[in-house]
């Protein structure tokens, strides 16, 4: 299982009727390599849903090929539900049951039969930090709380793939670490993990790759850092004490910009290539000038703004 | 165990959880097997005074089996409000996506709600004795009688599951619930139809609610004076039993397809 592929998708499509009960799939293409956490990245609208439900074989496919573990999406549904874990945006429990007969009603469901189901049950609380709220009815659970249980219903039987859409969307910063949390300790278990999300925060903290998703079409896949760089350029980042100084340094800084020049109040954003020289000569000019900043820094791109560069309007895909 | 083992086994865990939400929520499910009794003595009071019956008759000989009727359209309330909040939940999708037939959800949700409804039947019969009703033509008559009412809940299971896989969110639910009621009272389960106005009377007859109470009060032997002069009318207990599997047939393949192409 090492560098097997566990997620292949190919040329996926699916239009909605209609159009209006969520976005579609446009030649929709990925690949998970397993004990990988793989983050599908994109707006609203993009189909990050989409992708899940058809890769859980929850909707069917208009055209391309999808298969988990080797198995087609299509026509060995019953053999991928086998191999799948999935966790919704909505946490798919039961809020009139508590946390351990939620558990121990999967666990019957997923056949495991009621002894190991119970003792399961038991392991799964324990390593979600929910034994002591295990009896408790899960309407009176926190949000963070919720979606712990859910990823622990998934894990029941131990999926080759878990599927997780948008885990923290309307968590509080609370909730968001303790899901976070959550999934870390999936991975360092080894599950290969399919991750959607629209916070690029969250894919840039759990996922080793990342795929970039605009109007059902994947525009741009890698690692953190890879994408960072295919941006380019990195950033010289300027905060003056001064804001009368600013159309001095914007001309000092003119020949190293490789790009526009931004500007906000007194901070000044300089896109450069030389990351060292641009360092040396701008720091130089600024002595000369006798300006003293109040701060410089060299930083990669941020994630968001390859996010926006690619995803922004008017961007061919 | 084979396929259909474990469908069996699956719907039992199923509709255990059902039994589980009564234990956890007994007030709930208390109230919805005592408002048809409190309908009984509602309507038994309002309009029992109101009515001629022959001497040493009392109106409940009537009612009684049109409220056990009438109970059943009211499970199918309960039908759909647990399918809708399953599928908002988003309970149902983790169902699909677990390694067990959908066969198996369907059989929990139906065991689980014609459990509710033997339940509802007992305590309502238990009601009726107390109020004067008796069967009159033998427990195997009584016992068909209430086979025919518990077919009706048998075909309303599958609209309720259609409806309530159909509808767009828990308010819209509140509307079909409202929508219940004149299916209610446009039967034989309160009057006779021929005291009604010749045309909404032949409604009200062709109505499967009527054919059901009308046709398990002549198995109890209770007094229905819309038995008479139409077809309907005089065959009852068939009417009883077409209609509840012509339901059937038309609503379990919708609601089958429903669930399969679930998009959300």
């Amino acid at each position: 299982m090492t560098t097997e592929r566990v997620i292949e998708a190919v040329g996926v499509r699916k239009n909605y009727r209609g159009g209006t009960e969520g976005a579609g799939l446009n030649g929709f293409d990925l690949e998970v390599a397993a004990g990988t956490v793989t983050g599908l990245l994109g707006p609203n609208g993009a189909g990050k849903t989409t992708a899940v439900r058809i890769l859980s074989t929850l909707l069917e496919l208009d055209s391309g090929t999808a298969a988990i573990a080797g198995y087609d999406v299509r026509r060995q549904g019953a053999e991928v539900r086998r191999r799948i874990g999935l966790v919704g945006q909505y946490a798919a429990i039961d809020e009139i049951l508590t946390g351990r007969q939620n558990l121990v009603m999967f666990g019957r469901l997923n056949h495991l039969g009621h002894a190991a189901s119970v003792r399961r049950a038991d392991d799964l609380l324990e390593r979600f930090s929910l034994t002591e709220a295990a009896g408790q009815v899960v309407s009176k659970y926190s949000g963070g709380m919720r979606r712990r249980l859910d990823l622990a219903a998934s894990l029941i039987v131990a999926p080759a793939v878990l599927f997780v859409d948008e885990p923290t969307t309307g968590l509080d910063p609370a909730g968001r670490l303790e899901v976070w949390s959550a999934i870390r300790q999936l991975v360092d278990g080894g599950t290969t993990v399919l991750l959607t999300t629209q916070y690029l925060e969250e894919a840039d903290q759990l996922a080793n790759r990342i795929s970039m998703l605009k109007a059902g079409v994947v525009v741009a896949e890698g690692t953190p850092d890879e994408l960072k760089t295919q941006l380019g350029s990195d950033w010289l980042d300027l905060v003056l004490v001064d804001p009368a100084d600013v159309q001095r340094v914007v001309a000092l800084a003119g020949p190293l910009a490789d790009g526009d020049i931004r500007i906000v109040d007194n901070r000044i954003s300089v896109p450069v290539k030389d990351r060292t020289k641009a360092l040396v000569v701008m720091a130089n000019s600024l002595h000369e000038a006798k300006i003293e900043p109040e701060d410089i820094t060299l930083r990669r791109p941020t994630l968001d703004e390859v996010f926006l560069h690619l995803t922004g309007p008017g961007v061919a895909a | 165990m084979t396929g259909f083992g474990w469908a069996l086994a699956d719907g039992w865990t199923i509709a255990r959880r059902t039994l589980t939400h009564w234990r956890m929520q007994p007030g709930l499910v208390l109230f919805s097997w005592f408002f048809p009794v409190l309908m009984l003595l509602m309507f038994g009071g309002l309009l029992g005074g109101a009515m001629d019956f022959p001497e040493g008759e009392s109106y409940y000989e009537l009612l009684v089996p049109g409220i056990f009727a009438l109970s059943m359209l009211f499970g199918l309330e309960g039908t759909m409000t647990a399918v809708t909040q399953d599928r908002d939940k988003g309970v149902t999708d983790r169902f699909r996506s677990l390694p067990m037939s959908s066969t198996a959800v369907v059989l929990g949700r139906y065991i689980a709600d014609m459990l509710d409804s033997v339940v509802t039947l007992i305590v309502l019969a238990a009601a009726g004795l107390a109020l004067g009703w008796r069967w009159h033509e033998g427990l195997p008559a009584a016992v068909a009688a209430f086979g025919l009412l518990l077919l009706l809940r048998f075909a309303l299971l599958w609209i309720g599951i259609f409806i309530g896989l159909t509808v767009k969110n828990a308010q819209s639910v509140t509307m079909v619930q409202v929508l219940v009621w004149p299916i209610g009272f446009l039967s034989s389960a309160f009057v006779a139809t021929s005291t009604m106005p010749a045309w909404l009377g032949t409604i009200a007859q062709w109505n499967p609610l009527s054919a059901t109470a009308t046709g398990s009060r002549a198995l109890f032997g209770n007094p229905d004076p819309s038995a008479t002069a139409t077809w309907i009318g005089t065959h009852a207990e068939i009417a009883a039993i077409i209609g509840p599997l012509v339901l059937t047939a038309v609503f379990l393949p919708l609601s089958a397809q429903r669930y399969r192409t679930l998009s959300r």
